[in-house]
């Protein structure tokens, strides 16, 4: 197949278009989840956790 | 030379200029996070990709390709698949929600936190320091290897030339990881790999007509001669796989596919990545990107390194490894031949990309693990706290311009083997205790130090008595036993020490587990593992 005579490496070519193809579509699904309803507390420990991490960054 | 010259000088401009635009518009934390929450996935992604692949993935391991052909591309499905699908949905999810409830900014703290352990963090902390220097290596020798082909340098300047840059780009903020200097570096990575794979194809006339001559350069009697020492190890041509358990079938499978493929998941510069997206959509959106964009890079690296034996050999009746020299050389060889001179000079700018971003991200990780890790900071000075990491730094520069001038004369194919040597490492101490941090709430302290330590021992025992690669630079089972490995009859030498370590490992984590219980108060757990699981 595709000039591949070793099905195992045929396989894997079509693996790698077959998960990158897996990624898209998980992404495009699951485009606007996950996120957007983040709790006040959230977003607050959040701000801390960037203050200290910029504080590490800056150090660099 | 002078058109590469004004490409690439043109090219660190701007990358200049996004680091000090992205430093200047984030000053504050509040702008910080509103610029994050605001940003385009397409830039979050793509600067994931290029902390991601480096000259290692394309010169190194496409230069392996052109030795053992196209069962390298079970490296690339397993960098999508599990380096970029399951890393981001399964463990980047946990990680970025757990890194945020205990508040840890690095690997070892994260994992040091989480089981309530200074060794933990320090140890992990020390794994960092001292072995990422040997995969920062494999990156300065890609890109010094690229420039020593293009710009007709020697290697010894071209890593000169290439570290200077590099020490130019950390000194002057660098290491800040900008999201929009690397996903502008992303950006040309992307297009230089399209160009590419779709020039090779053309070149040989589409995509089935090409696979199929590569297929018949095996049995060309032309060739016999060239690879009659391959085919001693097991090689079978460039569009098979290696006989089964023979020597080159272990390379390809355990060290190659297995230890950077199954290592990637336990990487402290990747999984650090994780804590500093804002949100699961986020993480969600970067996915699509992600794959598409690993499937360009390491994808068409091992393409295009298996089919330029089909160039080289119409070229000048020779196979890739025999033409370049050496695996390593295969890429900019076939660069150099055979595509046009203004692409070699994007893709001198690509390569140095690829490099730099990844480079700056390993860097960053040595920085914050001697500086919060290894050593502890607290009660020292702002001022004194930051000289440590920086000195940290400096260090591991100095280690890794020595280890990138002196590792190539050891090993052919340097840039794989010391890739392979710190993925292969991190996957055996820290995966199975990273995994169970992330899913049970009953796992001991004792049971994650157990399995850290094992397979880090048993990754360290391997490559300095069983592996013959590392075990004949690394001279002490030769010091010991008089000899360069311990069983030198049979297929022993070439297995990975990945295979061996990360069995243990796990093997160790899950019976410690059984038998002993968890001491952790309820508290903890529920601080960890807050808002995971709902």
């Amino acid at each position: 197949m595709l000039g591949i005579p070793d099905l195992s490496i045929s396989l894997a070519y079509i693996l790698c278009i077959a998960s990158a193809l897996l990624c898209l579509v998980y992404g495009i699904v699951m485009w606007n989840k996950g996120g957007g309803d983040a709790e006040e507390a959230e977003i607050e420990e959040e701000a801390k956790w960037q203050e200290k991490e910029n504080l590490i960054d800056e150090n660099l | 030379m002078v058109v590469k010259i004004i490409i690439v000088v043109l090219y660190l401009g701007v990358v200049g200029y996004l680091g000090f635009l992205g430093y200047k518009n984030t000053k504050t934390t509040k702008d910080y996070l509103i610029g994050g929450r605001k940003i385009h996935p397409a830039v979050m992604a793509l600067s994931y990709g290029a902390t991601f692949i480096s000259t290692s993935a394309i010169v190194g391991f496409g230069g392996n390709a052109g030795v053992f052909g196209f069962s390298l591309l079970w490296l690339t499905f397993l960098n999508i698949f599990l380096g970029v699908f399951i890393a981001f949905v399964v463990f980047g999810k946990r990680t970025r929600k757990m890194g945020h409830n205990m508040e840890a900014h690095t690997f070892p703290e994260f994992l040091g936190k989480r089981y309530n352990s200074k060794f933990v963090q320090k140890f992990a902390g020390a794994v960092i320091f001292l072995f990422m220097p040997v995969y920062t290596a494999a990156v300065m020798i890609g890109a010094s290897k690229f420039i020593e082909g293009s710009l007709n340098v020697p290697y010894d300047i071209a890593l000169f030339v290439f570290a200077a840059i590099v020490a130019a780009y950390v000194f002057f903020g660098g290491l800040k990881g900008v999201m929009y200097s690397d996903a502008f570096q992303g950006t040309i990575m992307f297009v230089g790999m399209s160009i590419l794979i779709v020039a090779i194809y053309a070149k040989l006339g589409g995509i089935t007509a090409a696979h199929q001559k590569l297929t018949d350069l095996f049995s060309n009697p032309a060739i016999a001669e060239q690879i009659k020492g391959l085919q001693g190890g097991g090689f079978q041509g460039w569009t098979s796989m290696p006989q089964l358990f023979s020597k080159y079938w272990w390379i390809v499978v355990s060290s190659i596919t297995m230890g950077v493929g199954i290592g990637v998941l336990a990487q402290p510069q990747l999984a650090v990545r994780f804590m500093t997206v804002k949100s699961d959509r986020e993480l969600n959106r970067a996915i699509p990107i992600g794959g598409i964009f690993i499937l360009l890079m390491t994808g068409v690296a091992f393409l295009v390194g298996a089919l330029s034996n089909v160039l080289f050999f119409q070229e000048s009746g020779q196979i890739a490894v025999v033409a370049a020299q050496g695996t390593d050389g295969i890429i900019p060889l076939f660069l150099n031949n055979f595509m046009p001179e203004w692409f070699v000079s994007v893709f001198l700018v690509v390569l140095l990309a690829a490099g730099m971003s990844t480079i700056s991200s390993q860097l960053h990780a040595v920085g914050t693990a001697v500086g919060r890790d290894l050593f502890n900071t607290e009660g020292k000075t702002e001022k004194q706290a930051m000289l440590i990491s920086r000195l940290g730094v400096l260090v591991a520069i100095v280690f890794t311009v020595f280890l990138a001038y002196w590792l190539p004369s050891v090993w052919d194919g340097a840039i794989a083997i010391s890739t392979g040597l710190f993925f292969g490492l991190c996957g055996a101490a820290f995966l199975p205790m990273y995994f169970a941090a992330l899913f049970s709430k009953k796992i001991s302290k004792v049971a994650a130090i157990s399995g850290m330590l094992s397979g880090f021992s048993a990754s360290m025992l391997w490559m300095m008595f069983f592996h013959s690669k590392e075990s004949v630079v690394l001279k002490i089972c030769d010091l010991i036993f008089k000899k360069p490995m311990l069983v030198a009859d049979g297929v022993l030498q070439f297995v990975d020490p990945i295979v061996i370590s990360l069995t243990l490992s796990i093997l160790v984590t899950v019976i410690v587990a059984s038998a002993t219980k968890s001491k952790y108060e309820e508290k903890h757990i529920e601080a960890c593992f807050k808002g995971i699981g709902k």
